[in-house]
């Protein structure tokens, strides 16, 4: 709790925001509890199927290459590179939104522009992986990889693949579109002019729930 | 009382960020690099070795635990949702509890699903058809 909420505050008596936060805030909250669902919805649909199969194509025959590193055989190590980008725009933005409760303008400019920097290289990375994969013969509706146990596989791999990573993919360009726009108001000085830089706050939120939902897609098309 | 108002709705700030903070920052990141780089550790030895089915369970266990443990840091460090105040904090909690229904069901769901496919033999529908007759007419006599 943060210290300069006064003990026996009576937040439901009128006169301010029972939550503590603004408006916005709070329905990006709430849009993003709502989004969770939705991909909580597409991993757990996966799961249904992957259980529901006596086997599954091995995570680590499926990605086990790295752009200009020919055939060299190295699983995880492009993932692990995804996932360390991610996780650092996520620090970058974390730094833009202290800077915009200093008010500090080219702070948040600069940290904004590396959060920008970091989501396009995590969307170049997945390009990478899907033109790869692509050239492989894997898309929707088509597998090449074979089961973990040798037996051929089913589509749904591929199918499931594209459609997670695809959508997560989309959240990624979005929020790197919203960040885009954002970094330009705080330039052209919107936020220092209505005092607050709650904007970064909320679109901060956003891009910290993608970085979390990658966690979740790493793991389980990945790792397990 | 120190407050502000935005668009009318008065709220009392967070505190602002210190160095205490930022330090509160780096530590996380480095935590979660940590957890990161166990998770691939794992995920190494699991590819390089071949334990037994029960062994390989435990690890993705493990693997498991380790990102809802990243994705409580994300969310409350990051994502700044342990510094806001109780009702909000469980009315984003609360609902999502609704996954641990929902995970449970669906897999549980598709394992039963392999194990009917895996178990089912089509009856002959000659023979099915026969054996059903005779014991019908086995009843009547």
């Amino acid at each position: 709790m943060a210290h300069s909420v006064p003990a026996n505050q009576k937040w439901w008596s009128g006169g301010k925001s029972p939550f503590n936060v603004e408006y916005g805030k709070l329905m990006m909250w709430y849009f993003l509890m709502s989004d969770a669902f939705t991909f909580g919805a597409f991993l757990i649909s996966y799961g249904t199927v992957r259980f529901s199969s006596n086997s599954w194509p091995d995570p680590n025959f499926v990605f086990k290459s790295f752009p200009f590193a020919g055939h060299a055989n190295l699983p995880l190590v492009f993932v692990s590179l995804m996932t360390f980008i991610l996780i650092v725009s996520s620090v970058t933005m974390v730094l833009a939104v202290h800077e915009g409760h200093r008010g500090n303008k080219k702070g948040v400019i600069k940290w904004m522009l590396w959060t920008i920097i970091g989501g396009f290289a995590f969307l170049g990375c997945q390009a990478w992986e899907w033109t790869h994969l692509y050239h492989e013969n894997a898309w929707w509706g088509r597998n090449p990889f074979p089961n973990a146990d040798g037996t051929i596989a089913s589509s749904n791999f591929s199918n499931f693949f594209f459609t997670i990573t695809g959508f997560h993919g989309f959240h990624v360009f979005s929020g790197v579109v919203i960040n885009i726009i954002v970094t330009i108001m705080a330039w052209k000085g919107v936020f220092e002019r209505r005092g607050h830089y709650l904007m970064i706050e909320k679109i901060g939120l956003y891009w910290h729930f993608v970085d979390l939902v990658w966690v979740f897609v790493f793991l389980f098309f990945y790792l397990v | 009382m120190e407050h502000q108002t935005f668009g009318g709705e008065v709220t009392i700030p967070h505190e602002a960020p210190t160095a205490d903070s930022r330090k509160k920052i780096f530590k996380t990141t480095l935590l979660l690099s940590v957890i990161t780089i166990i998770e691939l550790g794992i995920g190494y030895l699991l590819y390089a070795t071949n334990f037994s089915e029960m062994v390989d369970l435990m690890f993705k266990g493990t693997v498991i635990i380790l990102s809802f443990a990243k994705a409580f840091y994300i969310v409350s460090i990051f994502m700044h949702l342990g510094e806001e105040v109780r009702n909000l904090i469980m009315t984003i909690i609360v609902p999502l509890l609704l996954f641990v229904w929902f995970i449970i069901a669906f897999l549980w769901d598709g394992d039963s699903w392999k194990n009917l496919r895996n178990e089912y033999k089509p009856l002959d529908p000659v023979k099915h058809e026969q054996s059903s007759h005779s014991s019908h007419g086995a009843e009547k006599h």
